[in-house]
């Protein structure tokens, strides 16, 4: 029997078209315009956007709200990102029927990053689930509507879950056999991490050649030059091939901030050819938090032969 | 074992202060450092001098227990030596300090020690590593010997998650293995990978939940026929 289709995102992978996700980051803040602006620029390029939930452990707005705010007054779907580091399987059941109620319709499970990395690090961790527990709820209240521990679930709510995986991972193969863990429990697509290097890419979706999920491949420009160097320095297992480090160096000695703009854009829509190019990519997922401007430019600019 | 580290002595005076007459009891049981008698000794000079440079005059008498968390043991060895005693420093874990408290209920029983974990000791570099967390639901036998819920800072039961690279994990700065990464290649090594691939269902926190009592007496006496 075929899976039905509830999100854009899903029919667009589904029909085998190459897909673009974005992402938005709510923050420290009650006002939305700007994850609403971003939405706005995204919209027409990507057929949706994640909106991160607490990344990196720091407590900002919580997910749900902007997902539902970026559907409806920007019209972009939403990938409503859940962590199972600051909520038990109660809270995790009550903001998915939440979700439900909203018309979210892709949810991307994940672990969360530790609490003690984040800006509360004294923080009680949760983790009473974990991120392929998580897939396993869903898909209870999705095709079973009933919850974890079997409760009957009224109008039960109608999401595709996604996981996320990175190529960058160093031993490799618990990531890949990870993948297969949460692919047999139902999870639907992949988003990954970043990667700069295309060999990387390459060798991560050859050792996903047997698995049958949607993946799509996280690219993340560089804002500065201290963001480049900062993820070189600190993101473990990053890698920044020295040749593209060289590029956007020498494109700020020659042209300032607008240099190093221009020379992304060619870096990566070069990036993303040659995924499509090489690789069996489901598509790509762009990570430009807080300059969301840059991905209409670079995916134009990827059309170009 | 049950390790345990010692509080401040700041900390230890400030309980002290208003007695002058106390008993420092060490432990002889299970408690990692050791804190028996001659630790009580090394205890009780330091308050009797830590007293002093506060001005009061706090006598200290020391003894020790084979096992504190014996209210049997506790009451026989210590009754005749509490008389005069108006309070107690225990160099026991925290389960020592209860038993104290709960067998001399007149006489206040005060903490020398933080409990920190139950955990095992190599000889070599004197470290000691946390081990068990008495989950009560114990995976050892299909996580290759190593302890998802007590080595792994986010106790997953389907690990390893994004924060570990090249098998350190990133809570503690990476300098702790990887659980999952150690329990991965010990699946590997023994051939038993899908074990590491297969799916744990969510765990019932049910089994761990306080205050757990489990009664030998009555459950021998159910187990015979």
């Amino acid at each position: 029997m075929k899976k039905p289709i509830y999100s854009n995102l899903m029919k667009e992978i589904t029909e085998g078209k190459f897909v673009f996700t974005g992402e938005l980051e709510p923050v420290k803040t009650t006002n939305l315009h700007e994850v609403l602006e971003g939405a706005k620029i995204l919209k027409g390029h990507v057929v949706a956007a994640n909106i991160t939930d607490n990344p990196t452990a720091f407590a900002y707005m919580n997910a749900l709200i902007p997902s539902y705010m970026i559907q409806k007054e920007a019209g972009l779907e939403a990938i409503y990102q859940m962590t199972t580091r600051d909520r038990n399987r109660i809270a995790l059941t009550s903001d998915l029927l939440a979700a439900g109620a909203l018309g979210i319709k892709n949810v991307l499970s994940l672990t969360g990053d530790h609490t003690t990395i984040g800006d509360n690090p004294q923080a009680k961790p949760v983790f009473d689930l974990d991120s392929a527990s998580l897939v396993h709820l869903i898909r209870k209240m999705v095709d079973e509507t009933i919850d974890l521990n079997n409760n009957k679930i009224e109008d039960p709510p109608k999401f595709h879950v996604g996981i996320a995986a990175n190529p960058n991972a160093d031993p490799l193969e618990p990531e890949i056999l990870k993948i297969e863990r949460k692919t047999k429990m139902g999870a639907e697509f992949v988003q990954t991490q970043c990667v700069y290097d295309i060999e990387r890419a390459k060798r991560f979706m050859e050792t996903m050649s047997n698995s049958n999920i949607p993946v799509l491949i996280g690219i993340a420009p560089f804002k500065s030059i201290a963001m480049m160097k900062w993820m070189v320095k600190f993101v473990p297992g990053i890698y920044v091939p020295d040749e593209m480090q060289q590029r956007l160096l020498e494109a700020k000695k020659r042209g300032g901030k607008e240099a190093i703009i221009e020379e992304n854009i060619e870096i990566f829509s070069d990036l993303i050819k040659e995924i499509r190019k090489t690789t069996n990519a489901a598509g790509i997922h762009m990570m430009a938090v807080g300059f969301e401007w840059i991905v209409p430019k670079i995916l134009e600019h990827s059309r170009k032969s | 074992m049950i390790v345990t580290k010692e509080k401040p002595l700041e900390e230890i005076l400030g309980f002290l202060m208003p007695h002058k007459r106390i008993l420092i009891v060490g432990c002889d049981g299970c408690t990692q450092p050791p804190r028996g008698v001659r630790e009580a000794k090394t205890y009780a000079m330091l308050v009797e001098m830590g007293g002093k440079l506060k001005n009061r005059e706090i006598q200290c008498r020391t003894t020790t227990v084979a096992k504190q968390c014996d209210n049997n043991l506790c009451a026989t060895t210590l009754t005749s030596q509490v008389k005069d005693i108006e309070a107690i420093l225990s160099l026991a874990c925290g389960v020592g300090v209860q038993t104290l408290s709960e067998v001399f209920p007149d006489i206040p029983v005060y903490p020398g020690q933080n409990t920190i974990f139950i955990g095992s000791q190599e000889r070599e570099s004197g470290t000691l590593y946390e081990k068990c967390k008495a989950c009560g639901d114990c995976l050892l036998a299909e996580t290759g010997g190593v302890c998802p819920i007590t080595r792994c800072a986010k106790q997953l039961l389907n690990g390893p998650c994004g924060g570990q690279a090249k098998g350190k994990c990133e809570v503690g700065g990476w300098k702790n293995d990887c659980a999952w990464i150690l329990i991965y290649n010990r699946l590997k090594d023994k051939g038993r990978l899908s074990e590491f691939t297969k799916f744990r269902e969510q765990r019932d926190f049910r089994i761990s939940q306080s205050p757990r009592e489990i009664n030998e007496t009555e459950e021998k006496t159910e187990e015979t026929p």
